[in-house]
């Protein structure tokens, strides 16, 4: 792609801290990227990277101490339907409500459309997610994996700018796992919808996204950006892929137990 | 150290063929006696008839009225004070004052909660009132009412709303801080306007523990209202049901004793296994919220 077009989300020397009880920390440090429309854009780092919280600054739930994040040029302040998050725990569809009032529920509280509309959009993703069987059921009727499903369509059917997956499918067993990401490639192919990706998982980011974005550990720096095919291939260097990640993202600790154990 | 950790022994590979044939039952529907001793309704009815006969049998034994009258005894004076009408309009009576109660302490409970969960002042004081308040016991305050709202339902209806007032606002605000940060950040992520926030998220997500609170008040008001009208007795209006134990122990009509509270513990079951229950089913059981 040629980067002189604009991009959609602008992230600018993004420096983010919170507070626990008795520490300020520090969760990254002065990140910087850009996201094109229909990127499948990953996260990835070691837990304690502050990826998590820099998708929640995106989301517009943690204001940066430092840089600005843009989205269409507009500086993004607080939590909007424009930024939908789709969470890992199993626990974000509200459980008195069905999938498809979960879905419907997403549409007409942020006023998007009427109660008849949200009701049909909501089936036509119910159905792009292969779940119209479970339309009336209450979400503690379902699977894990079906839990998430819900939660992709309820995410999609708001038709966001970007979708921000936090570890979606982190909660899941390997076999569903690997089901839901072909899903997920599957829905993005059919609608080129753009997502912002957050995982830990090497092979996940490989296989997930077309581009990723590496974060060092405590506090989150950016490590590089690396193109990726979805097919774990040799590169030019005669290394596959996620060697090339696994050894860009660990050098230094490499090193360091080698020094020790030497 | 070959003796001390031997290798597990080299095993060949088994495979085997399944089929279900010649297992028998691999699921058969329940027999009608097995659905009717796993249905919990039916069994509590069984519990209520034996306890009714042990109570019938010693009456009868202890042959004295005027300590112990026997269950048929009480059936009888129930039903006489039935048919006359005495017993509903106490029961009316009753309950008027105590929806009174009620209602007010759930509309106090619902701006103090308010305040409590849109202010830090409001969550302090919230928890320092129900720290003190809930501890004591609404009936010691009934001497105060009576001197500061005279001898009228004003006096009940203030115990009452002590008795309901606490407990609801405890448990609704425990319910709203325990509401998960996940169905937050949902609401949020729509858009929901404070209002909405609070009727679409909050309240529902809060709802276990509501229902929870709304029981306890109603237990409580229930117990509180029959024991001030033993007190206060009667004004112009009538009285109630507390009022007509009184007045039958007056006279010594034991019986009719007796049937006064048997109506308060019949209310008493229906409200928790008609009302409570229904509304339960209705509401957080079928949201698996509550098993």
């Amino acid at each position: 792609m040629s980067v002189g077009a604009n991009p959609l989300l602008a992230v600018k020397g993004v420096t983010l801290q919170y507070q626990t009880r008795d520490h300020l920390v520090t969760a990254t440090y002065r990140v910087s990227f850009d996201i094109y429309k229909s990127d499948r854009y990953v996260i990835l780092g070691p837990s304690g990277c502050g990826k998590s919280t820099l998708l929640k600054a995106v989301g517009g739930f943690i204001r940066p101490v430092e840089g600005e994040i843009h989205l269409n040029d507009v500086s993004i302040t607080k939590p909007g339907p424009d930024r939908v998050l789709v969470f890992q725990e199993f626990d974000q569809l509200l459980p008195w409500k069905t999938v498809k009032q979960n879905i419907a529920f997403a549409l007409t509280a942020s006023g998007k459309m009427n109660g008849k509309e949200a009701d049909q959009r909501a089936l036509h993703y119910i159905d792009m997610v292969g779940l119209t069987k479970f339309a009336d059921n209450y979400p503690h009727t379902l699977s894990g994996g079906m839990k998430q499903r819900v939660a992709i369509a309820r995410g999609m059917a708001m038709e966001p700018a970007i979708l921000l997956m936090d570890e979606p499918f982190a909660a899941l067993d390997a076999l569903t796992r690997a089901k839901m990401q072909e899903e997920l490639l599957q829905l993005w192919e059919d609608t080129k919808f753009t997502v912002l990706f957050v995982t830990h998982s090497i092979t996940e980011a490989v296989r997930v996204g077309n581009r990723i974005l590496l974060l060092s550990a405590h506090p989150g720096q950016v490590k590089g950006e690396i193109n990726s095919t979805g097919i774990d291939d040799i590169g030019a260097d005669g290394k596959l892929l996620s060697d090339r990640i696994e050894h860009l993202l660990f050098e230094q600790q490499i090193a360091d137990r080698s020094t020790t154990h030497g | 150290m070959a003796d001390v950790h031997p290798l597990p022994p080299a095993r060949p590979e088994v495979i085997y063929q399944v089929s279900t044939a010649g297992i028998g039952v691999v699921q058969r529907p329940l027999s009608l006696g097995q659905k009717l001793a796993s249905h919990g309704g039916l069994r509590k009815v069984v519990v209520l008839i034996v306890l009714a006969l042990i109570w019938e049998g010693y009456g009868r034994w202890l042959a004295n009225d005027l300590l112990f009258p026997t269950f048929s005894a009480t059936l009888v004076a129930f039903w006489n004070s039935f048919v006359t009408g005495e017993l509903i309009k106490a029961t009316w009576y009753s309950m008027k004052v105590l929806f009174q109660g009620y209602a007010a302490g759930l509309i106090l409970a619902g701006l103090l909660t308010a305040l409590a969960s849109a202010t830090r002042v409001g969550a302090d004081l919230l928890e320092v009132l129900t720290a003190m308040f809930n501890p004591l016991p609404s009936i010691a305050l009934l001497p105060l009412a009576m001197i500061w709202f005279g001898l009228g339902n004003a006096g009940i209806i203030f115990v009452l709303i002590h008795a309901v007032l606490w407990s609801v606002a405890l448990n609704t605000h425990a319910g709203f801080r325990g509401v998960s940060p996940t169905w937050r950040m949902v609401g949020q992520n729509y858009g929901l306007s404070s209002f909405g926030y609070v009727t679409r998220i909050l309240i529902p997500g809060a709802f276990p523990s509501i229902l929870t609170g709304l029981k306890i008040g109603w237990a409580f008001a229930w117990r509180t209202l029959i024991a001030a009208e033993l007190v206060f007795g009667a004004n112009s209006g009538g009285g109630g049901l507390g009022w007509y134990i009184f007045q039958s122990k007056n006279s010594l009509e034991i019986p009719s004793v007796f049937a006064g509270l048997l109506t308060v513990i019949l209310l008493g079951l229906v409200v928790e296994n008609f009302i409570f229950l229904t509304a339960e089913k209705m509401t957080v059981r079928r949201w698996g919220m509550q098993t």
